[in-house]
């Protein structure tokens, strides 16, 4: 990386800062497939122009004789978009879109174990695509609310019929989305939020 | 047309270790900063925020750490200063590391996921989404 221009680096835009009275930061995750409108979801709800963070991830090549070093290896990166709200002059909140494969989840430190929740974005015409992060979000688990992002030519069920073919749990929220239009995305994190306070109640989150 | 139909899946008592050969960043040890009076070390989070405790860089700091210097002379998160500076996340702990130890900025710790999530705080939240 060339620093020599590090004068030149731009940096959030002055009404992008965060006052100095921003204390912590919580983070919540919208995780689903490629394509699934994850970072549209984040762009309609984010303060600040989406951004990304990057990781890299080295791949070990597939095979036993795998101890000859950086030739049987490749790097691969993985881009993760983010945005923020600031929800008092204390608190900020931010959503991760990360994708659905959960050898990615590991790279950022804690991204799932210390977030508040996740949305699961799904798309009904390839369902099965999130079966997998639902599955790992349960063993883990971190509470989630399922949130159906309806394309125009996606097969069209009823929320009931989903949540039994998603073997949802009763509690579990699932609802209809547009995640392009900012009062629907806001939606879906309220229902989440309202979920988490549910299980704050009850005490049921282990 | 009915859909296809997947299985609940139970928690598992103690979540899995990374199966091999699924991948790996580099330098895990570095995930983890210095923080705090006591200099205990405490996990880097993507949205702890970090601060400058000065309003200029010091003429001995790297271009790299001047550049991040200036990126947070507001508070700022981890994840952002990984995106301003187009540096992967495992990076920014070697970093910000030598900036705490050196005292130039200061680190605000997140707000984690616990057994019981406080509920004030998820009002509050739902409180300022109210706003959007
Ligand atoms: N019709 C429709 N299109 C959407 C919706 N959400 C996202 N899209 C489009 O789907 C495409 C993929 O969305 P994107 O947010 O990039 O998906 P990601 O890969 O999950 O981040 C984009 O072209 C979006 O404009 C939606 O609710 N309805
Ligand atoms: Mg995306």
């Amino acid at each position: 990386m060339d620093f020599k221009g590090s004068d030149t680096i731009p940096g959030p835009r002055a009404e992008d800062q965060l006052p100095h009275t921003a204390q912590s930061a919580a983070k919540i995750v919208i995780v689903g497939g490629f394509g699934v409108g994850k970072t549209t979801m984040v762009g309609s709800v984010s303060e600040i122009t989406p951004l990304t963070t990057e990781e890299t991830m080295t791949q070990a090549g597939i095979g036993v004789d795998d101890n000859f070093g950086s030739a049987s290896k490749t790097a691969t990166t993985v881009a993760m978009d983010f945005g923020r709200i600031s929800i008092t002059d204390q608190l900020v909140l931010y959503l991760f879109g990360t994708p659905g494969q959960q050898r990615f989840w590991f790279l950022w430190n804690g991204l799932f174990e210390g977030a508040l929740g996740a949305v699961v974005l799904v798309d009904t015409r390839r369902l099965e695509v999130s079966f997998d992060v639902m599955g790992r979000l349960e063993e883990r688990g971190v509470p989630f609310v399922v949130a159906v992002n309806s394309f125009p030519d996606a097969p069209r069920y009823d929320l009931e019929e989903l949540r039994t073919a998603l073997d949802l749990t009763p509690d579990i929220p699932i609802m209809e989305c547009d995640v392009r239009r900012r009062a629907s995305s806001r939606d879906v994190l309220m229902t989440l939020m309202r979920f988490l306070h549910s299980l704050a109640m009850t005490g049921s989150l282990t | 047309m009915t859909p296809p139909q997947r299985q609940r899946r139970d928690p598992t008592p103690e979540s899995p270790p990374p199966q091999e050969g699924e991948g790996k960043v580099r330098n895990p040890e570095r995930m983890y900063v210095v923080a705090g009076p006591d200099g205990e070390r405490a996990e880097l989070d993507l949205v702890t925020l970090i601060v400058a405790r000065a309003e200029d860089p010091p003429p001995s700091a790297s271009p790299e750490q001047a550049a991040l210097l200036r990126l947070c002379a507001a508070p700022l998160s981890v994840a952002e200063l990984s995106a301003y500076l187009h540096l992967p996340f495992s990076a920014m702990g070697v970093l910000l590391t030598e900036l705490l130890t050196a005292e130039l900025v200061q680190a605000r710790a997140p707000i984690v996921r616990q057994s019981r999530t406080d509920r004030s705080l998820l009002e509050a939240v739902m409180n300022g989404l109210q706003r959007l």
